[in-house]
Parts: C-alpha cells; sequence; structure tokens
C-alpha cells in the first residue's frame, strides 16, 4: 500500500448524520436515492390518480381532499394542466431515472465490480444532494402563484415561454437534476471501468454493469443539450429574449412585445435529442435487472451473452440518431422524415434481439418461481407490447392518425410502468435480502404482483383503443368531442383500475418496511444461489464492501451442468 | 355529484361509451394510412401472440421440481435468426412500400391549386379561425396589427383581394370531392391541427406556414380537434368540420357572401 | 477497516489513466455536448432568419482578439506549472499558477468592459437573437472561467499541502485542472470567431 492511498475512516466510528445523512458510502447514497425516488412515485401516482377522477367523472368534486384543492372540489383545466405536467416531469427526473440509475446503479455497480466504493464518494453524495435540492424546487412550483408548470413535461415553447413563473422554477430544477445525473454518471462509469476486480474482464462484467454503463453514457452525452436549452429557456422568460419565440407573435390579444427571430422547433429538437436517450436511460437499467434476476431463477446461463452486450450498447448508439421520430407533425419533408424513420425501425432490432435473447434463456431452465421472477417474467410480455406499438408511431403514415393520442400515452407506458417499474420492482424484491440479510414477505410479494398485474393493464391497455379512435391526450375533458364521448366508459374502468393499482402498492411498501425489521433471516450471504459479485459480500455488506479483495474466476452466469449447484464469479471451485 | 357518478357508472353497465377501432375515413388518402395501422397491428398480434405461447409453454414445461435439471449447454438457435430477419424484411417492406409512398404523396404530391379549395387554418388559444379567399381565388392582405375581436386573422377588408374574403370561426367547410389544399399556421403557441375522420394532422407552429392537402369522399358533420398542448382551454379547441354537397357548399358560399355585404 | 480507492495516484494498468483523469475526460464530453447544442443553437438561428448581423460589425474585435491571446498564454502557464511539478518544482508551479489566475482575471475584466459597453447601450439579451446567443455563451463560458480560477485557486492555496504528503496525487490534480483550463480555452478559440469574426 502506498502512502497516498486514499482512506477514510470506518462506518462505526461515524456520528448519525455522517453514516446516513451526508453519507459517502455508495449503499447508503443508494438507499437515500431509493427511499426519496419511491416517495417521488407515489407522489407521482396520486396526482394522476387526481387526474385519473377528472377523466372519469368531468367536473366532479373529489371525495374528501377536493374542497383542499379548489374551491368547488373538482379540478379547473388550469389544475389537471399542472398536473399532468408535473406527472411526467416527476415521475421521469424524479422518479424512474433517480431510483434506475440512482438507487440500483448506486448500491449495485461497485458490488457487482468488486469495488470498495464508487471511484468519488464525494462527489457521489453530492450528486445525491443536488437531485435532493432540484426535487425540493421542483415541489416549490406547487406554492408557486398560480400553480406548477402546466405546459406538459415536454415544455414546448411558446406556450412554455408565456406561462407562469413555475415554470421559470420548473427549469431551475432542471438545470439541478441534470447536474446531478451528470456527476452520478460520471462516477458510475468511472467505478465500473477502474475500480473492476482482478480477474474481472469487461466481457465478465454481468449484463446489469453494462446496462448501467452504458445508461451512463446516454445520461452524459443526452443531457447536456437540455440543460443548454433550459438555460435557453431561462433567458428567454427571464430576460426577454426570443430563442424560441418567433416574429409577429400574438399573444392574450395583444402582439407579443419580443424582438422575435427565433424558431419554435429549436426546443423540439434540443429537448428530444435529450428525451429520446431518456427513454433508453429508463429501460436499458430495468433490462440489466432483469437478466440477472431471470438467469438466476431460471438456473442458467443468459442465452447470448454477448449478442445482449452488443445490442445494449447499440440502442445507446442508436438513440441519439432517432429523436426527431417525435417530431413527424412539425412540418418535416421527405427526406428527413425517411431517414428518422429508417433510423427508428433499425432500432427496434437490438430492441428485439434484447427480448429474444431473455426468452430464449427460458428454454431449457428450471424456473422458480419466486417473486422477483414473477416480475421479471411479466416484464417481457409488457415490454413486448410497448415495443410494438412503438412501430406504428415510428412509420410517419400510421403516425399521421395515431401521433399525440392516447395510443402514445398507452405506448410509452406499457414500456415505463409496466415495463421499468416492474423491473425495478422485482430488483427490490431480488437484492432485499442482500440489503437488509432478511428476505421479503412472499405472499404478500405475490399478493402485490397479481393485483398490480391485472390492474396495470386494465389501466393501459385500454388507451390503446382510444387512441385509435382518435383522442386526443392531455385533454382536461374529452366528452365535448363526438370521439370522446363514445369512448368514456373506458376512462371510468381506467381510473378504477388506477385505483386499484394504488391499493395493491399497499402490501409491497408494508412488506418493505416491516420486513426490514421482521423478515425472514436468510441463511446465506446468497439466498438466491446467484452468480455475480454482490452475493460475495456479507448481508447487509460492511462499509467497505469487501473486507478481503474478491478475485473474479470465471464468467457470470455460470451453473453447474450435472448438479443443481452455482457456479459464482468469486469462487475458484468448479462445482 | 352521486348523480354523475351513476351515470358514468350506468353507461358502463349498458356497455355504451366503449367505442374502438378506427374512427370512419371520409378521405381518399385515409384507407393507405388505414391499411399500414391494420397491417401492423396484424404483424404485432402475430408476434405477440407467437412470444406468449413460447412464453407460456416455458414456463410450464421448464418449471422448476424435483428431478428437473437446467441444461446449461452453450446452445445456438437458428430459428430466432430467422425470425429476427424476417422481421427486418418486414419492416423495410413497411417503410418502403406503405410509409414512404404515402407520406412521400402527401408532402409533395399537390393537387392543382386551381381546381382546389385553397384555405388559411390559423389556430390561436383557444379556437381555429378558417380564412378563404373567396370568389377571386387571392387571399387579401392580412395584418398583425389588425387582428382584433371581430377580425381573428387581422385581414385588411381594404385591400381589393381581401373584399370577397370568408373569414369563419371553428367552422370548416369543404365540397365533398374536391382537393382542399389547407395553409396551415398559428398565432400565439403550437397547436395541432387533427381531423380524425379525414386522417389528417399537422402542428400549427406559429412562425411558420404548412401546406397541407386532403380530399373528402362523404358528406358529413365532424370535428377538428386540437392534438398538441396549447394551453388551459386545449380541450374545448375544436371546430366543426362539414363537409358539403358541392351544390350545398355553393350555397353556404353564396350566404356567407351575402353576409359580408350586410 | 476502510475503504480503499485503488488508482487514485497511479494509472489503471488496462485504461492508462487515474479515476480523475478519466472522470475529467468523461465531464468534458459532456461540456462538449454543452457547448455543442449551444453553437448549433447559434447556427440554427442564424439560418432562421436574413438579418443575422456580423459579429466584427457590433462587437468588439480587438479586446476580444487581446482576451484571445491572454487565454492561449494562460493555457501555457498552466502546462508549465504541471511541468514543474513533475520536476519537483514547488515554487516554480506556484509562479506559474498566479501568472495563470492572473490571465484569468485579466481575461474577466476585460469581458467586463466589453459588457458594460453593451449595457451602457442599452443592449441586453432582449435586443435581438444575436445579443442574446451572444449573452448566453459568452455568459456561460465566463462563468466556466470563474470556475477555473476558484480551483486552480484552491490548488494554488489550501490544495499545495497534499504536495508534502502525496505529490503524485497533487501532480495528477494539477494535470487535470489544467485539462479542464484547456477545454475553456478551446470553447474560446470556437466561439472567438463563430460570434466575432462571421
Amino acid at each position: 500500500m502506498t502512502h497516498a492511498e486514499h482512506t477514510h475512516s470506518g462506518h462505526h466510528e461515524m456520528p448519525f448524520w455522517r453514516k446516513y445523512i451526508f453519507s459517502i458510502d455508495h449503499k447508503v447514497i443508494g438507499l437515500q436515492y431509493g427511499i426519496t425516488a419511491t416517495f417521488f412515485l407515489l407522489f407521482g401516482f396520486f396526482l394522476m390518480i387526481l387526474m385519473r377522477w377528472q377523466l372519469a367523472y368531468p367536473g366532479v368534486e373529489i371525495p374528501f381532499i377536493g374542497k383542499a384543492l379548489t374551491e368547488t372540489g373538482a379540478l379547473t383545466p388550469d389544475l389537471y394542466n399542472a398536473l399532468g405536467a408535473m406527472h411526467g416531469t416527476i415521475m421521469i427526473f424524479l422518479g424512474v431515472v433517480p431510483m434506475a440509475v440512482g438507487a440500483f446503479g448506486n448500491y449495485l455497480v461497485p458490488l457487482q465490480v468488486g469495488a470498495q466504493d464508487m471511484a468519488f464518494p464525494k462527489l457521489n453524495m453530492m450528486s445525491y444532494w443536488v437531485y435532493f435540492v432540484g426535487g425540493v424546487v421542483m415541489m416549490s412550483s406547487f406554492l408557486m402563484p398560480g400553480g406548477a408548470a402546466a405546459s406538459g413535461w415536454t415544455s414546448y415553447p411558446p406556450l412554455s415561454v408565456t406561462a407562469n413563473n413555475a415554470q421559470t422554477v420548473w427549469l431551475l430544477a432542471m438545470v439541478f437534476l441534470i447536474t446531478s445525473s451528470l456527476l452520478g454518471s460520471i462516477n458510475t462509469i468511472v467505478t465500473a471501468v477502474q475500480l473492476r476486480a482482478k480477474g474481472l474482464s469487461f466481457m465478465r462484467w454481468p449484463v446489469h454493469v453494462w446496462a448501467q454503463v452504458a445508461t451512463a453514457f446516454l445520461l452524459l452525452l443526452a443531457f447536456p443539450p437540455l440543460e443548454g436549452a433550459a438555460v435557453l429557456q431561462l433567458v428567454d422568460r427571464v430576460f426577454g429574449s426570443s430563442f424560441f419565440l418567433p416574429s409577429g407573435l400574438y399573444i392574450d390579444g395583444a402582439k407579443a412585445s419580443v424582438a422575435g427571430g427565433g424558431n419554435p422547433l429549436l426546443w423540439q429538437h434540443l429537448f428530444w435529442f435529450l428525451a429520446h436517450p431518456e427513454v433508453y436511460v429508463l429501460i436499458l437499467p430495468a433490462v440489466g435487472v432483469i437478466s440477472e434476476i431471470i438467469s438466476t431463477n431460471s438456473r442458467k446461463p443468459i442465452y447470448g451473452y454477448k449478442t445482449m452486450v452488443y445490442s445494449i450498447l447499440f440502442l445507446g448508439f442508436m438513440s441519439f440518431v432517432v429523436w426527431a421520430h417525435h417530431m413527424f407533425m412539425t412540418g418535416m419533408g421527405v427526406t428527413l422524415s425517411s431517414f428518422f424513420q429508417a433510423t427508428t425501425m433499425i432500432i427496434s432490432i437490438p430492441s428485439v434481439i434484447i427480448l429474444t435473447t431473455l426468452l430464449l434463456t427460458l428454454w431449457g431452465a428450471s424456473i422458480r418461481f419466486t417473486v422477483p421472477m414473477l416480475f421479471a417474467l411479466a416484464f417481457l410480455p409488457m415490454f413486448a407490447i410497448g415495443g410494438l406499438t412503438g412501430l406504428p408511431l415510428g412509420l410517419t403514415a400510421s403516425d399521421i392518425h395515431l401521433h399525440d393520442t392516447y395510443y402514445v400515452i398507452g405506448h410509452f407506458h406499457y414500456v415505463v410502468a409496466p415495463g421499468t417499474l416492474f423491473a425495478l420492482m422485482g430488483g427490490v424484491y431480488f437484492w432485499y435480502p442482500k440489503i437488509t440479510g432478511r428476505q421479503m414477505n412472499q405472499f404478500l410479494g405475490k399478493l402485490h404482483f397479481w393485483l398490480s398485474f391485472v390492474a396495470i393493464n386494465f389501466v393501459f391497455m385500454p388507451m390503446f383503443l382510444m387512441g385509435s379512435k382518435g383522442v386526443s391526450r392531455r385533454l382536461y375533458d374529452q366528452t365535448g368531442y363526438s370521439h370522446g364521448a363514445a369512448t368514456q366508459s373506458w376512462n371510468v374502468i381506467m381510473s378504477t383500475a388506477a385505483f386499484v393499482l394504488l391499493l395493491a402498492q399497499i402490501p409491497f411498501l408494508y412488506n418493505m418496511f416491516t420486513s426490514w425489521k421482521w423478515g425472514k433471516k436468510v441463511e446465506n450471504d446468497n439466498p438466491w444461489e446467484a452468480t455475480t459479485l454482490e452475493w460475495a459480500a456479507s448481508s447487509p455488506p460492511p462499509h467497505e464492501n469487501f473486507p478481503t479483495p474478491v478475485e473474479v474466476y470465471r464468467e457470470p452466469y455460470s451453473y453447474s451442468p450435472t448438479s443443481r449447484k452455482v457456479r459464482p464469479q468469486f469462487s475458484q471451485q468448479e462445482a | 355529484m352521486m348523480e354523475q357518478l351513476s351515470n358514468a357508472w350506468k353507461n358502463v353497465l349498458d356497455r355504451k361509451g366503449f367505442d374502438y377501432g378506427l374512427p370512419i375515413d371520409i378521405s381518399t388518402h385515409g384507407a393507405a394510412i388505414d391499411r399500414l395501422i391494420t397491417t401492423l397491428h396484424y404483424f404485432m398480434a402475430l408476434l405477440f401472440i407467437g412470444w406468449g405461447i413460447y412464453l407460456v409453454y416455458c414456463l410450464v414445461r421448464f418449471r422448476d421440481r424435483e428431478g428437473h435439471q437446467a441444461d446449461v449447454s452453450e446452445k445456438h438457435f437458428g430459428v430466432p435468426k430467422y425470425l429476427e430477419m424476417g422481421i427486418v424484411i418486414f419492416e423495410a417492406c413497411l417503410l418502403v412500400f406503405f410509409s414512404y409512398p404515402v407520406w412521400a404523396k402527401l408532402k409533395t404530391d399537390f393537387p392543382d391549386r386551381a381546381n382546389s379549395l385553397v384555405v388559411r387554418v390559423v389556430a390561436e388559444q383557444f379556437a381555429w379561425n378558417i380564412h378563404y379567399p373567396g370568389r377571386d381565388g387571392k387571399f387579401g392582405k392580412t395584418s398583425i396589427d389588425l387582428i382584433d375581436g371581430t377580425n381573428p386573422v387581422g385581414l385588411d377588408r381594404e385591400d381589393a383581394d381581401a373584399k370577397d374574403d370568408i373569414v369563419t370561426i371553428n367552422q370548416l367547410v369543404v365540397p365533398v370531392g374536391k382537393p382542399v389544399i389547407v395553409e396551415l399556421s398559428a398565432k400565439d403557441v403550437i397547436h395541432g391541427f387533427f381531423l380524425p375522420v379525414a386522417r389528417v394532422k399537422h402542428d400549427a407552429i406559429p412562425g411558420m406556414t404548412f401546406p397541407l392537402w386532403f380530399e373528402t369522399k362523404e358528406v358529413g358533420e365532424f370535428q377538428i380537434a386540437c392534438a398538441q398542448l396549447c394551453g388551459v382551454g386545449h380541450y374545448k379547441m375544436m371546430g366543426q368540420f362539414l363537409v358539403k354537397t358541392p351544390e350545398d357548399f355553393e350555397q353556404w358560399h353564396l350566404d356567407e357572401e351575402k353576409a359580408l355585404t350586410e | 477497516m476502510s475503504v480503499q480507492i485503488p488508482y487514485i495516484d497511479e494509472p489503471h494498468p488496462v485504461t492508462g489513466v487515474t479515476n480523475a483523469k478519466l472522470g475529467v475526460w468523461l465531464f468534458l464530453a459532456s461540456e462538449v455536448m454543452l457547448f455543442g447544442a449551444l453553437f448549433s443553437a447559434l447556427i440554427t438561428l442564424r439560418l432562421g432568419v436574413n438579418d443575422w448581423p456580423h459579429g466584427y460589425d457590433i462587437l468588439n474585435v480587438p479586446l476580444a482578439t487581446l482576451n484571445t491571446v491572454v487565454l492561449i498564454f494562460s493555457s501555457v502557464t498552466v502546462v508549465m506549472a504541471w511541468a514543474s511539478l513533475k520536476m519537483q518544482n514547488l515554487s516554480r508551479f506556484r509562479t506559474y499558477m498566479v501568472l495563470t489566475i492572473l490571465c484569468s482575471f485579466i481575461f474577466l475584466a476585460v469581458k467586463a468592459v466589453e459588457y458594460g459597453h453593451k449595457f451602457e447601450h442599452g443592449i441586453s439579451p432582449a435586443t435581438s437573437n444575436f445579443y442574446a446567443i451572444y449573452f448566453v455563451i459568452t455568459g456561460l463560458h465566463g462563468l466556466h472561467i470563474i470556475g477555473g480560477i476558484i480551483v486552480n485557486a484552491y490548488l494554488l492555496g489550501p490544495g499545495s499541502r497534499m504536495w508534502k504528503t502525496q505529490p503524485e496525487r497533487f501532480t495528477g490534480r494539477i494535470e487535470c485542472a489544467g485539462l479542464y483550463w484547456h477545454f475553456v480555452d478551446l470553447v474560446w478559440i470556437f466561439l472567438f470567431p463563430i460570434l466575432y469574426l462571421l
């Protein structure tokens, strides 16, 4: 050991606030991310419950809490738009990404590469707290006069530039959140690349590590343009410039007093240059989590590990050249649209390959129907629906009819909700014994799974039917349209199912909190008989994860061909 | 409150309000779009059901049980490769034979302006202003300085070309069987001009004017919808879309002209 | 028991870099995307209108040229600072670091004069999109200069105590700060012709 080796003192000497609040331990920071993101996910879901009430029963007072929100007790169109914008923003930037990247990435990547901590522990702490501040700033926009930002999570100008001051708060919060993601992604990449245990070559990385690294690159390279765009919109709003405001605007019964000469589409290009890779930021970590769960619970290697890895990398790369398929309806000519349609079709190929490799892994397996495996198995058809319904949206001709309808909402929710969120819930059940040393209750887990699985399909499946009828998204009340009225009863079903889905999370939360103390203790550090490095650490792992350095002897996902035994990466024996 | 709730549920129980599928199509180009959507959904269903059967089969046959041992030998299956090749070829076909032609036709193959009805659609929060050129077929000058409550597009009535121009609010009237060219723009924020029954959708973006065209083949009363979030009144930014017989259209045009001179 | 993080002062045998250096390169990659986005915004805006002004007509080119020279000079001094450490000469390092920071302040002072002239004439981002993008890009670049000053001042002052205990790690830090400083310089090298000369 050289005298220059960086050290910091062990956790047992630390006061509470150093250990749990301003911790530099990646596991504690991962849990902080997880708990904060869980709160935001529930909050974002709750906003949607309010909106779904309005959609099912337009103009009817919301029971119990309605009077606290508005004078009449029913949502106003203003509030509806604000809730919609905040639902999207919170779910994506404060919920799913911090959960997938912040919590899972932070907790698992160092463990899975056999490191003692992240490469830059203090930077790691900073990225959490910057995220936290961003979240608080975003929440504070609810307190602004006139309500929270209401221009959609996409914040298209000129609507967003002329909106009330909550939009400024939204932009500020985004700058914080983006900064946090940048810090986190640098940390993840450096950790995964530099701190690998002895013997852990790149092609021995678990799929989850590959997925997290690919995700980190997407965040690193796609987020800055949005940060730039947010700065431009801030300057538009605060200093009165016209980056996104064309000449000759006539707003609110008067000529807009701006210099003009800007371009509203500039925002859309900058925004979607981030927001399409963002879709893969949402899905790739989920693919990583699913791969771990499926391999472990089917007792066999991932079919085509290399194919999987290359698909993930190719997907990450391609995600930078498809963004304008969100903008087919903005006057795109033949050449550009042909290019973006072609890239969109190309990007569907690695997605299909990933799904196929996961499905083929099941062939000849010995499938254990544990709770995490149920979520992982449900992920496959749900992700398939989400992916397949992307096809009609990626072709301009069919997109003409389906663009900006409920079909789009159904499509991306199938990817993110029963897709990513199911994967992450499965991940919680899967790694819970590692984090706490205790198992979550399997019965409550199964209850949670089946209720959620049924309810979530009733929430999102009717959206395709409504969308194909042509019902536009973001409508406060669709019954004014004839096609809206003709499909209104779906809304009643969807809203009821959404409420059931909310209730279905109660056993999950109860399970998560009570098992911490009263869950069944695991008998050893590798209760699922998994193969990757995190299972070499004790449960819960100590501050330095591996008191003696681990060494890696083989590829991940290695199982004995003749017995039911496992051959972990960290075990020298051939078993 | 309870009444509205029970009404909603009465509809559910009566199986009312559960419409699904594509709306009727009254445009000449819509069939190609519908064919693509339908083909795609058959393809998606086929893939999904195929995967589903395979998945369920695996779950049953390869479930963990006494004496069952996973086969961990490294296998390589040929079928998925062919399946993926098939998907690639199919998607390429969709692109080249279905999507590209429709888009190219809509974007470049515009009907002759002389034989079409040319209208300007100017979107604003929260209405659709329709500007007809009148008999002379020429749009009168417009200016932002002239916009007010009674003159939503800022038409300069002093201009010679503007004398016979007709401006309607939230009412797009077109003759059946005649191509319509829409010049789409917006005054304030981005709106989405959407005619579900005519398979027409395009964003109306301030500072830009986009030409689009369609041709109807059925008479009827339909709606213009807004597809893009445009503010607090987005949900009620709907207009009438009236497709009339050539005679009825002529009559409507005459009535509007008469109203101008009065 | 304590947490030990390897490759802090010696390069990783496979990647050939220390953690910090890899981190800085990644950070710079994201910075490239940030400024790249702003430059693309500039190009889009410029192509979208007919009356985009020429920078040399309305901006102060001589002052900006002076600033270019100052920044290039500071890039040289920051390399010399690092080289001095490599040659185990802390006092020479200090001299060069002071020079670097001095250059940064000169740059900011010149910039302040330029901004001052604009404000005197009532010019703000609201005036036109040319000025708006000018203020945003130069402003953001200015913030990066200030960030550089803070980092360099820290490394010159309290941070230099590390030289006594961990000289290699300290040299690595100076190298990383230097990389960042070169990047800030490079942004200006792009920014100067695009905004002032075209």
